[in-house]
């Protein structure tokens, strides 16, 4: 195993990855919800939509992050995006996650963070699937394919 | 009250994904990469949220109402089935297909790019899909 240092931002995504926790911790003590994305914008597209309102604010938030991050940090704080995928391959990337996050009861962050944090055994093992599953599908499509 | 604090939040949680480096799809791909030139830097991400995580969810669960006053809403499920790990296998393969989770191909969307957007898209046509095989399945029994 060798390791990217020159991309390698350790202070950087420990401070981010703060501010995340502090995100979940706001929304679980003040206003009781888990701060998980995919579940947040799947009930948006329930047949029944319960509790529209609370959502659309915190994706409203969610949108206005990139213009705030431009007026309160440094352009080189943030790392310019590469993506590497073709459109055919986004868009059948998309419809996995899709499928996959609401069919898994959740991603990243309900599972990957809030899950952990909770010390649930069914985030943990939600999360060493999503996981694998990306250690997996990288390693086919950098080094087989 | 409630409005302007899931606001706030929302506004945080997209601050913290910009500057862990989660909204650049490259660098998740790269921390996906065991085998080439790995960038462990989103290691640090999930520590840092957990680190924060485990002392706001303790206090959480020692409580029966969030601070104003209405309910706190832990999850109560806690069996392991196939459904779980389908489901994350599932959105693990699109993750590293894509370098995107659903957090920040928002952001990214957000940002105006639009490769996410698209990305975007396609994510909601997959949860409608969830949502109208749920109907279906269901009602038929087949799931």
């Amino acid at each position: 195993m060798q390791i990217d240092w020159n991309h390698f931002t350790p202070w950087m995504s420990l401070t981010g990855g703060i501010l995340l926790g502090v995100a979940s911790a706001m929304f679980i003590l003040v206003n009781g919800r888990i701060l998980g994305i995919s579940g947040i914008l799947g009930g948006l597209l329930a047949p029944k939509v319960r509790d529209a309102s609370w959502r659309i604010a915190f994706l409203l938030g969610i949108f206005a992050s990139p213009l705030a991050a431009r007026l309160l940090f440094p352009s080189d704080w943030i790392s310019v995006p590469r993506i590497d995928a073709g459109w055919g391959t986004l868009i059948a990337a998309g419809l996995m996650v899709g499928l996959g996050t609401r069919y898994g009861s959740g991603c990243t962050s309900g599972h990957g963070v809030c899950g952990l944090s909770r010390l649930s055994p069914r985030s943990l093992v939600a999360t060493l699937s999503f996981m694998a599953a990306g250690f997996v599908i990288v390693f086919v499509i950098r080094h087989v394919i | 009250m409630h409005r302007l604090s899931e606001f706030i939040v929302g506004l945080l949680f997209g601050l913290g994904l910009l500057l862990s480096g989660m909204t650049d799809p490259g660098k998740v791909q790269s921390f996906l990469d065991l085998a080439g030139a790995w960038d462990p830097s989103l290691a640090f991400v999930m520590g840092g949220g957990i680190l924060v995580g485990v002392v706001a969810f303790g206090l959480a669960k020692k409580r029966t109402t969030n601070f104003l006053g209405g309910a706190l809403h832990l999850p109560t499920a806690t069996h392991i089935d196939k459904r779980l790990v389908l489901g994350g296998l599932l959105f693990g393969a699109g993750w590293g297909l894509a370098g995107f989770c659903p957090g920040p191909a928002l952001v990214s969307m957000a940002a105006g790019q639009d490769k996410a957007l698209v990305f975007v898209l396609a994510m909601l046509l997959g949860m409608g899909l969830y949502e109208w095989a749920e109907q279906n399945m269901h009602a038929k029994q087949i799931l």
